[in-house]
């Protein structure tokens, strides 16, 4: 697909995500008790308030904040999983960059789903079927974007397996007794089988071995190189964020309270947050 | 006895409001070919999952002027098919045969009519499990999702993980289609050699499931593709070199039978009104 580099491959804007019905108390968020994402009067939860950035293509963009302060909401809204409450996201390689795909049919959410964007879940259990072989968790996504061939089918998951360095021997087998260092590699794997501009990554390291965690972080790295791949990489691991992204946005109580470069945030962190958050990484 | 009898039921047994609505929903199933129509299912005098779904497409459809052929399992003589027609004839003054060509209306169960369902015709098959995404998901909800959704790779992947365990797709009867490039359907416990007589058919198609209240169709002249992916094409069952010991058929669906004292296997046609006709044929040259 061929791209205008300057133009940002994916741009969300005001983006808002609310749990619960809201209030004349809540209406505005600025109305919210300061530092609480929480309606004290009607209880609704407002998981990510006027989230609004650009992502290039073939950048990693990292997402980090504490527990609770919307990282998963944002890119499962994004992809989908859950609905926004307002808000636009569009993809300059989707009708041209003019639609918010938040108001596409379900049809072409799906399709955006399956060709446009990758997911990978801190949890394995979503992100893949356990009784089903690892091939066949590959397989279903090739198939959701129209391929019936099973020949064809088994070449490009052996690809895609080798590639994240599954043995292709253990194609056939269910993950479920798979680690989960290669549980999260199969979902790599499987994000990646119909070749999306966008990856969005949660949590991928989160309960893994150091040396483990390494291994899927080189290949990350091996994919944006390789393939061009932009990702949102969500962590509470500034550790993760400094490793992989080149861009950064801190997420506070829903809220986007600085979004810059990597390094400048880590070096002159502006918010006293982010500062709390990068001194305890030193 | 019969008379009075005949009094104490509502002509075809159901209330003329019922046989609206069942009608209604037929026409709703019929212009969405494939897709599940719920409708309110009635108790019946016989029990749920022994054919009350048909029973009731049956019921909301005969008049006097109709000919009903019943078959279980391609058998007309069976206990099911032998009380429902009891049923049917003690509340109508419709007509029954045998002969699947003299029928204007076929209530069957498991099988097609060997053959071919004429446009005058319509046949009405009994379905125990009307969702065929039920193997994949277990909720309704997620289903009626999916439908809408045209999302079936969860069906195609059951069907790949078939392939790579037992180098096949190992559904035997009740096998999915496409129905008019749109829905997936149950075809109800029919072999796969049934399955393409639905494609392009004269005749039309429905399907009743008493137990799960739905109501689908094929309609006439509907595209029926079975599920099958490119290198791994769908395939009937057949009968190379065996023929049927009564009619000597041997372009037919045969049933495999054990001869309990001798221990000897053979083979006899399914459809056996069918059957019944070519060996009157054979005996009367
Ligand atoms: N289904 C839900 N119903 C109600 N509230 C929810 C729901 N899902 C998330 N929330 C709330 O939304 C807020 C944001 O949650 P989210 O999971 O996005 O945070 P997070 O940044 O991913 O946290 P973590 O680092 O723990 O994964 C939290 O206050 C959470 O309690
Ligand atoms: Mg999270
Ligand atoms: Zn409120």
């Amino acid at each position: 697909m061929i791209h205008d580099e300057s133009r940002p491959l994916l741009s969300v804007r005001h983006l808002t995500k609310r749990f619960g019905k809201g209030c004349t108390a809540c209406s505005h968020p600025e109305q919210l008790p300061e530092g609480s994402n929480h309606c004290p009067h009607c209880g609704t939860v407002w998981a990510c308030n006027d989230i609004s950035f650009d992502l290039y293509e073939g950048e990693i963009l990292g997402i980090v904040g504490e527990s609770g302060s919307g990282k998963s909401s944002l890119v499962q809204c994004l992809y989908f999983d859950s609905s926004i409450t307002d808000g636009s996201a569009h993809i300059a390689t989707y009708q041209d960059g003019a639609a918010n795909i938040f108001r596409e049919s379900s049809q072409q959410k799906r399709y955006i789903r399956n060709h446009l964007m990758g997911m990978v879940y801190q949890n394995p259990w979503i992100g893949l079927r356990m009784q089903f072989s690892s091939g066949g968790n590959i397989a279903e996504k090739l198939i959701a974007a129209g391929t019936f061939n099973v020949h064809e089918i088994r070449a490009r998951a052996k690809e895609l397996l080798d590639h994240v360095e599954i043995p292709v021997t253990r194609m056939d087998e269910v993950p479920l007794h798979f680690s989960g260092g290669m549980q999260q590699r199969v979902q790599i794997s499987k994000a990646l089988a119909n070749h999306p501009p966008i990856l969005l990554l949660d949590e991928v390291t989160t309960g893994l071995d150091l040396s483990v965690q390494a291994r899927v972080l080189d290949l990350i790295r091996r994919i944006q190189r390789e393939s061009r791949t932009a990702m949102i990489v969500v962590s509470h691991d500034l550790g993760v964020i400094r490793m992989l992204c080149d861009r950064t946005m801190v997420m506070k109580q829903g809220r986007c309270i600085e979004a810059g470069l990597t390094d400048q945030i880590l070096e002159d962190p502006h918010h006293a947050y982010t500062q709390l958050l990068v001194h305890s990484l030193l | 006895m019969q008379p009075h009898l005949k009094q104490t039921y509502n002509y075809a047994f159901l209330d003329e409001g019922s046989k609206k609505e069942i009608r209604r929903t037929t026409l709703k199933a019929v212009a969405i070919p494939g897709y599940q129509v719920p409708f309110a299912s009635r108790e019946m005098p016989i029990g749920r999952g022994w054919g009350t779904g048909g029973l009731q497409l049956t019921l909301s459809l005969i008049g006097d002027q109709d000919c009903l052929k019943v078959i279980d399992q391609g058998n007309d003589d069976s206990v099911n098919a032998v009380s429902i027609k009891k049923l049917v004839q003690s509340c109508t003054e419709a007509e029954v045969t045998t002969d699947s060509e003299r029928a204007t209306l076929i209530q069957t169960r498991h099988r097609i009519p060997e053959v071919p369902i004429r446009a005058d015709q319509i046949l009405i098959f009994q379905v125990p499990l009307p969702e065929p995404l039920r193997m994949v998901e277990a909720k309704e909800r997620k289903t009626k999702q999916l439908h809408a959704e045209m999302d079936y790779s969860g069906i195609w992947l059951r069907l790949y993980e078939d392939i790579v365990k037992w180098g096949k797709i190992s559904i035997g009867a009740d096998y999915p289609a496409l129905a008019h490039k749109r829905h997936i359907f149950a075809p109800s416990p029919i072999p796969r050699y049934d399955l393409p007589k639905l494609n392009h058919a004269d005749g039309l198609f429905l399907f009743g499931a008493g137990r799960e209240k739905k109501i689908y169709a094929i309609p006439p002249y509907t595209d029926i593709e079975p599920l099958a992916f490119d290198d791994y094409p769908f395939e009937t069952e057949h009968f190379d070199g065996c023929n049927c010991r009564l009619c000597g058929s041997s372009d037919t669906f045969l049933d495999e039978i054990f001869d309990e004292k001798t221990g000897q296997k053979f083979y006899q046609c399914s459809d056996t009104g069918n059957c019944r006709k070519r060996q009157e044929k054979r005996h009367t040259p």
